[in-house]
């Protein structure tokens, strides 16, 4: 079945043409660069979304500090990773990139703090 | 703060940035979505780690005095700066100043959408700040008005936080904002996107409690027998950004009443010698990286006018 899908990988958002047999990719053009053939493949095989939100902090310089999953986790993880977010507290000064919690929900990735916090 | 950088590369000895937050980065540390840095650092950083980035350069550099919490109060033409910092009014003359002082938001008033004055209706952009860095969360159940970047992302963001996003109206016929945030922010969500539509009153005594959406035409005239209501106790407004230049004006520089941005016959320039613009207080910009890209040459454009004086 042929069906039209927009990358997400960069701000180009290149319009792909896929033919795909259920979650088996046959055949994908309209990509100008390597991540949107990569993109399509895993969209039809098992959609992946990295996380960006806030977590709570106590005694540190901003009320919330910024994170990210590592790397991408499956769609369908989101408001799982969401609800096991709002259960940390960042008591310690941490640096840009410092691992919030490893092996994040056992997915794999690790959630990492996006910037540098200092005591307050 | 690219900038600044940019300016001491070229050659410049002595820079003071003037920041009036606690932090550097300005509204890159509440943007803490992925997607910045493609093109300048070839990785795909969230908004904090774009700044972070920038910040290092800049602490690395004795010649960059950073002052947070300073409030530029007073510009003159002839380069005198007045700022407040905690404790103390600051006068310094400068044989050049760079302004980078982005955009303010568009309000309600400014779209004229009729009806009460309850509470629950926030621009989409103070919402960002109040989730991603103070934590507080708006509502329970939103429509966002404006389908540019912002109000995508911020469809996203409260969806992700527990909020039932009801709709985004956008009364044109497309999407300001990049495709890949209609996909990654409302499809994923189910989020309803409504193209020509707007919102026709906002209902609530106290809190808001519904709005009225109403199709339009090509004119935006009201298509008669088109209303509905949707129910809900928040409405995020994202309908675009205006620059920031009030201290230019004070300074007599010629402004576009229009854009708002400084009439110049170039990107950064002013129409006063030696005041520069850049970032989104100069034009509006879609991509931070473009918005590094012209103000690395903004430190470039000022550093060359210091040494042809």
């Amino acid at each position: 079945m042929k069906r039209i899908m927009t990358c997400i990988e960069c701000p180009q958002g290149c319009r792909l043409e896929i033919e795909a047999d259920g979650s088996r990719l046959i055949e994908v053009t309209g990509y100008k660069c390597k991540r949107g053939s990569a993109y399509a493949r895993q969209e039809i095989e098992a959609p992946l979304r990295t996380l960006t939100t806030s977590v709570l902090t106590r005694g540190l310089e901003l009320k919330m500090l910024p994170v990210r999953t590592s790397g991408p986790i499956p769609k369908e993880k989101l408001f799982a990773a969401m609800q096991a977010v709002k259960t940390l507290v960042v008591t310690s000064p941490v640096k840009a990139g410092a691992v919030v919690a490893s092996d994040f929900l056992g997915l794999g990735v690790d959630l990492t703090a996006c910037r540098a916090l200092n005591k307050l | 703060m690219a900038a600044a950088v940019a300016a001491r590369e070229h050659g410049v000895e002595d820079v003071l940035l003037l920041e009036r937050d606690q932090h550097l980065g300005g509204i890159l540390n509440q943007c803490i979505h992925p997607g910045f840095g493609l093109h300048h650092f070839k990785a795909e950083l969230t908004g904090p780690e774009y700044a972070d980035r920038f910040a290092s350069l800049v602490k690395e550099d004795p010649n960059i005095e950073v002052s947070l919490r300073s409030f530029v109060v007073k510009l003159t033409k002839d380069r005198e700066i007045s700022f407040l910092r905690p404790g103390s009014l600051e006068e310094i003359k400068a044989r050049a100043i760079i302004l980078a002082t982005g955009c303010r938001e568009r309000t309600r008033e400014m779209i004229q959408i009729p009806g009460s004055r309850p509470a629950g209706i926030y621009p989409a952009g103070l919402a960002q700040k109040m989730v991603n860095m103070e934590g507080w969360i708006p509502g329970k159940e939103a429509v966002i008005v404006g389908s540019g970047d912002i109000g995508l992302i911020m469809a996203r963001r409260m969806a992700l936080e527990g909020v039932l996003v009801k709709a985004v109206i956008e009364i044109q016929k497309t999407s300001r904002g990049l495709v890949r945030n209609v996909v990654q922010c409302l499809e994923d969500f189910g989020i309803p996107l409504y193209f020509q539509h707007r919102i026709s009153a906002i209902h609530g005594r106290d809190r808001v409690e519904k709005v009225d959406v109403v199709k339009v035409d090509d004119e935006f005239k009201d298509i008669t027998g088109s209303g509905f209501e949707i129910s809900c106790d928040t409405v995020l407004i994202s309908v675009g950004l205006i620059p920031e230049n009030e201290l230019l004006e004070m300074a007599g520089a010629e402004i576009d009443r229009k854009t708002n941005t400084p009439v110049a016959k170039d990107v950064n320039l002013t129409s006063i010698p030696g005041v520069f613009a850049c970032g989104n207080a100069c034009k509006v910009y879609d991509l931070v990286d473009w918005v590094t890209r012209d103000s690395m040459l903004a430190g470039k454009m000022a550093a060359e006018y210091l040494k042809a004086k």
